[in-house]
């Protein structure tokens, strides 16, 4: 049985919507089923994989860091990337430079790197479906 | 004295999974905490902020979980509890998703349409949220 890729395109920022949360649904799904994840952020979903994100407490759940334990999406996605080679797949989870360079978020969490809309039409090109989860 | 400030929620469940609450709430917990004077109409998808019982599956990627989803129900309850903040829900809305009033968090009030029109002018600062 040939290997399944799906690629997908992600346009939203973390902490804006509830797309990214949909979004990491499907994937983690996929990622479990061994599928190939080819992943292309682009704009605000170029932040997704950023190192510099810290967790917070919450002053007013009245919970200290460990508590809250908040997410971040560098965790989800280093998360992602652990799950697909556990199960067999792979993800290759480009963060488009140009939006990286706009956000000053150049600094990715492994297993994720740096590239251009070029990245993306090779990913439909070689997928067996595409996904695409816009902003709205 | 703070401005008496009434703030019309209609935004609803955006980005509450990341966040773990919702973002406008949050900040009107805080700002009451500061000092601030607030006042919370739920309208819109938004009324089921209110709704009892409620809770979201927490969020699973690989061998990451999410260990504190948002309890929207818990978070409406605090602002009118813990924070003295009153909290209404537009009848309408209300109704035109099903929702029986017993079902809201207590100490939610209802407030219809034109009476909110009216309440706008009890307040200094009217948000829209």
């Amino acid at each position: 049985m040939s290997k399944t890729t799906i690629a997908v395109a992600l346009m939203d920022a973390p902490y804006e919507s509830e797309n990214l949360t949909t979004a990491f649904r499907i994937l983690d799904a996929a990622a479990r089923r061994g599928y190939d994840l080819n992943v292309f952020a682009y704009e605000g979903a170029s932040a997704l994989a950023f190192t510099k994100q810290v967790p917070h407490p919450n002053p007013v759940h009245g919970k200290n860091l460990a508590e809250e334990n908040h997410p971040t999406t560098k965790d989800q996605v280093a998360a992602l990337v652990a799950a697909a080679e556990a199960s067999g797949g792979k993800v290759d989870w480009i963060n488009c430079g140009m939006c990286v360079d706009e956000r000053g978020v150049g600094e990715f969490v492994p297993g994720t790197r740096r590239g251009s809309p070029a990245d993306f039409h090779a990913f439909v090109e070689k997928s067996d479906n595409v996904l695409v989860i816009p902003t709205k | 004295m703070a401005k008496k400030t009434l703030n019309i929620v209609e935004s609803a469940y955006r980005a509450v999974m990341e966040e773990q609450d919702d973002t406008i709430l949050w900040l009107l917990a805080a700002m009451q905490g500061a000092g601030a004077d607030h006042t919370v109409v739920l309208r819109g998808n938004a009324v089921n902020y209110a709704v009892t019982g409620q809770q979201a599956i927490p969020l699973k990627v690989g061998a990451w979980s999410q260990t504190q989803p948002p309890r929207m129900d818990r978070d409406v309850v605090d602002l009118i509890e813990n924070r003295k903040i009153p909290v209404y829900a537009v009848e309408e809305d209300v109704a035109e998703r099903g929702i029986e009033p017993s079902e809201l968090v207590p100490g939610v009030q209802v407030v219809g349409r034109k009476a909110l029109a009216n309440m706008m002018g009890d307040y200094v600062v009217v948000n829209h949220w």
